[in-house]
């Protein structure tokens, strides 16, 4: 029996003979950013530290679902995602675990990080206003719930509710006005809308420069995208529409961060957070901020001139763990909205 | 079926049942179906009130959209081909020769691609509306265009995409159908109209019945197209439940919805073939006469074989050429040869297995025809209109579930840790792609066994071969088109995956499609054009032998 035993033995570890070799400077890692929007950085990471990455891009929900059924023998160290709630989703589901940094807790925001250190955001994204320039003045906008004025009528344009941001920025409409409140604003801002949803943040923006809408509601990112794509059709699309930063005198403008966490069943948890602090130190925020239009999380970090040229504005601080758990009321209202 | 005349015995289970080859199916019956029974054993946990909201708020929808989608892209895949299978296998016409294998050029272009490259060009915002204003001087609302991302425009895409496999099986039957049975219809009288739609088409419906059926379960999975669309329908209604509510019970339990409709189809293909067994009815085979076509006809003849070329390869290829060629110096360098290896040698491994498994299961049913390897067979054959991400958690799930219980052992018995064996390795992903798509290797080989005659097997059992032997030294040589038929169909399919493979996939391992995907996804369509068109062109070539083979599998041998 004990030699049928070892035997068995032999044989698992004979097959699976990498899964056990743990090279000493690794880090593993599950991200939902795509890899050209991270790969980079971690190339660099690499060359500073020695430290090598290991990358599996994917879906934020799918690889949320692989860590999870991995469970304790899960290979990944860290889980990268493009929005708050996906972290809190994970954090809730018990796959972080909790990092204590002196470096991190100074100089990422409270707001934009777990308070109990399960996660921290890594850079800035915010959904604002686009207006087409020739068609809407400024001083006509004021607030993301002015838009169910009936002025706007057939207007506006933005993409479906399946999207996480919109997910997000009705969360926060909640946990700002209650859901009461947001409902009717979803219901209203619903019966505006110039086409049913389609498409994503740039066609949003597409459409209103092409004249189907005269407001559209997108990601700065993708914005700051259509302006270098190099591609003509675009650049003119995104010179025809304007930034509006909505809410300024109130709460501030909505924003979402994309964010990392150390996993529960991390086995190079000194180099996961070496990597983290890297994320955040000065030469990396600056990259974010020029190779894809985002905000830096660390305040006073250097910024593209794009960035610059759409000016400063206030963002809303409500901690972005309340998005995360709000998710669900949010999708559930825009289904009674009708908001496809 | 000789093993049910065996007289009753005193065992409660037939002791006819107890053999390998019903073992066998069972076997792999239950391995292929595991994941859909996993991701099925959700609807079992308390039902939340998500079911509800859906029920009041979406469900309705989900239906309507679902069903309307799938009569849209009958009506189109059906008509574009059995149309472009008869023109090209019965009548002669300028160009006739190259469309034939043109005509099967769309299989290679994935559904969500082809979406991407129409948007580009047909949206309110694309070139061509954009000349139409800048022409005639008009604004928007001064003009009526037709709405790509619509689901009138969902069903074009996928009836573009999918029709090929209704014209490659119908075409092989036509091919395959006796000539005499053709020239004894012409002989009483019947016009060559009226010998297609008497004879050929009732001779040729089990091929058309499946090609369909194969083009609708596509559709029912199809996430991309109706996502990027704004169609709301079973799919997008799972992603939905699933990931923005966070509810897996109630995303099952659209699942099981989903499986319903899947089983209906698998109905309709049965009641379609019923009582009906559709072997060659004649050994003598003799060379196509082609009908000659002349003047206007021969046009029509040409422009009808023409337009799916057009529409579903030149124009969105063109597309992908020209984002390619604008894009060249970013995408295309070393790693990008690394992509297309490594999605080549997935198809090629998955596409293997995939045909030994069909083969085996097909036989093993005909061998037995019983109830029990009837049902091994469908079972065997669901996940195909399973969307590819339901399936890869599907997989996900048990898998972790074994490398952690052997963990545990190896821990508890001599303290080794062996971590995850299974989970993330190519082995997981080559399995996920053999649970969706045994069902076309299944459904291909199963028509070809289906033409060959029972008389086949008795001859050669009768002569001492063993069962094994018949399918060695009589099916295979008889259906070696088929086979090659089936391994080009997974192949394609593979190649195209996207879902499973981006949850599936070890570290630092990246595919075309996963290329493809995380450029348009995040926007960058231009982006996409490189990896989006290597997936095509390294679609083309299976597809180019796969024309190749059907033109040469009729038995009679037609000179192409």
């Amino acid at each position: 029996m004990n030699i049928t035993k070892a035997l068995f033995a032999v044989v698992i570890l004979l097959f699976g003979s990498n899964a056990s070799m743990a090279a000493s400077e690794e880090a593993n890692l599950y991200s939902a950013r795509k890899e050209a929007l991270i790969k980079p950085l971690l190339d660099q990471f690499t060359r500073e530290t020695g430290i090598k990455v290991n990358l599996v891009t994917g879906k934020a929900d799918a690889l949320l679902k692989r860590l999870q059924s991995e469970g304790a023998n899960s290979p990944a160290d860290l889980l990268i995602t493009t929005d708050s709630g996906r972290l809190h989703r994970a954090h809730s589901a018990g796959l972080l675990q909790q990092v204590k940094s002196e470096k991190l807790n100074t100089v990422v925001p409270p707001h934009l990080r777990n308070p109990e250190g399960y996660w921290f955001g890594l850079s800035v994204r915010a959904r604002p206003i686009f207006y087409a320039k020739d068609r809407v003045k400024p001083e006509e906008l004021s607030t993301y719930e002015a838009l169910t004025d009936k002025k706007w009528k057939g207007r506006i344009c933005i993409r479906s509710s399946n999207n996480i941001y919109n997910q997000s920025l009705v969360a926060s409409m909640i946990a700002h006005n209650g859901a009461e409140a947001t409902q009717q604003w979803a219901d209203a801002f619903v019966g505006n809308f110039a086409r049913p949803p389609k498409g994503g943040d740039r066609d949003q923006i597409k459409a209103a420069a092409a004249g189907q809408c005269d407001i559209a509601i997108a990601n700065t990112y993708y914005y700051g995208g259509m302006l270098i794509s190099g591609d003509d059709a675009q650049i003119k699309a995104a010179n025809s529409v304007a930034i509006f930063w909505p809410n300024q005198d109130g709460r501030g403008t909505h924003v979402n961060v994309s964010g990392v966490g150390v996993t529960k069943a991390a086995t190079n948890r000194e180099n996961a957070i070496k990597l983290i602090e890297f994320l955040v130190s000065p030469e990396s925020q600056l990259w974010y901020a020029e190779a894809n239009n985002e905000y830096p999380v660390v305040e006073g970090a250097g910024t593209s001139e794009i960035l610059k040229s759409w000016g400063d504005f206030k963002p809303d601080n409500l901690s972005l763990a309340r998005l995360g758990e709000l998710n669900a009321d949010a999708v559930r209202l825009m289904d009674r909205a009708g908001w496809r | 079926m000789p093993t049910l005349s065996i007289p009753s015995n005193l065992y409660w289970f037939p002791r006819s049942l107890i053999n390998l080859w019903n073992l066998g199916i069972i076997g792999i019956a239950f391995l292929m179906a595991l994941p859909v029974l996993v991701i099925a054993s959700f609807v079992f946990l308390p039902a939340s009130e998500n079911w509800q909201h859906l029920v009041d708020n979406l469900l309705a929808e989900y239906v309507s959209n679902s069903l309307l989608l799938m009569v849209g892209v009958s009506v189109g895949v059906l008509s574009i081909g059995v149309i472009t299978a008869w023109l090209t296998s019965m009548c002669e016409f300028p160009g006739r020769r190259w469309l034939t294998w043109a005509l099967l050029l769309p299989l290679a272009i994935p559904a969500y691609i082809i979406a991407y490259t129409y948007t580009g060009l047909l949206d309110f915002e694309g070139p061509v509306q954009g000349a139409m204003r800048a022409w005639f001087d008009w604004s928007y609302g001064d003009y009526w265009f037709p709405e790509v991302r619509s689901l009138g425009g969902a069903m074009v895409m996928l009836s573009l995409v999918l029709y090929p496999y209704v014209y490659m099986l119908t075409r092989a039957a036509f091919l395959e159908q006796s000539i005499c049975v053709l020239e004894v219809s012409r002989t009483l009288g019947n016009t060559p109209f009226r010998s297609f739609t008497r004879v050929a088409l009732p001779l040729a419906r089990p091929a058309i019945v499946t090609g369909l059926s194969l083009a609708l379960m596509e559709t029912l999975a199809d996430y991309g197209t109706v996502q990027y669309f704004g169609v709301s329908t079973f799919t997008t209604g799972i992603f939905r439940t699933w990931f923005g509510l966070g509810d897996s019970a109630t995303a099952a339990q659209l699942s099981a919805t989903l499986l319903g409709f899947v089983f209906l189809l698998v109905i309709m293909e049965r009641w379609s073939r019923k009582r009906a067994r559709f072997h060659h009815t004649s050994n003598r085979y003799s060379e196509i006469r082609r009908y000659q076509l002349h003047g206007k006809r021969a046009w029509l003849a040409f422009i009808a074989c023409l337009s799916p070329v057009l529409f579903g390869f030149i124009i969105p290829a063109g597309q992908l050429l020209y984002w390619a060629i604008n894009t060249a110096t970013e995408t295309i360098n070393w790693s990008f040869a690394l992509l297309a290896w490594n999605s080549v040698m997935l198809a090629g491994i998955s596409a293997v297995v995939a045909v030994l498994l069909a083969l085996l299961l097909a036989y093993g049913k005909r061998l037995q025809g019983n109830l029990l390897s009837n049902t091994g067979v469908r079972i065997a054959s669901m996940g195909y209109a399973v969307p590819g991400t339901v399936i890869a958690v599907g997989v996900l799930l048990p898998f972790a579930w074994l490398d952690n219980s052997i963990d545990a052992w190896m821990r508890e018995q001599f303290n080794i840790s062996t971590g995850l064996l299974l989970s993330g390795t190519l082995f997981a992903l080559v399995f996920a792609y053999t649970v969706r798509f045994l069902s076309v290797s299944i459904q291909a080989i199963e028509s070809g066994l289906g033409k060959i005659k029972f008389s086949m097997d008795d001859a050669g059992r009768s002569l001492g071969l063993s069962p094994t032997g018949v399918l060695a030294r009589i099916h295979l040589p008889l259906m070696k088109g088929t086979v090659v038929t089936a391994l080009l169909l997974v192949f394609v399919d593979v190649l195209k995956e996207l879902p499973a493979t981006l949850i599936l996939r070890p570290f630092n391992f990246n595919t075309l499609a996963v290329r493809a995907y995380e450029m348009a996804s995040d926007e960058r369509l231009a982006d996409a054009g490189a990896p989006a068109l290597m997936i095509v062109a390294a679609g083309i070539i299976p597809v180019i032998m796969l024309s190749r083979i059907i033109s040469r599998s009729r038995a009679g041998g037609v000179q192409e």
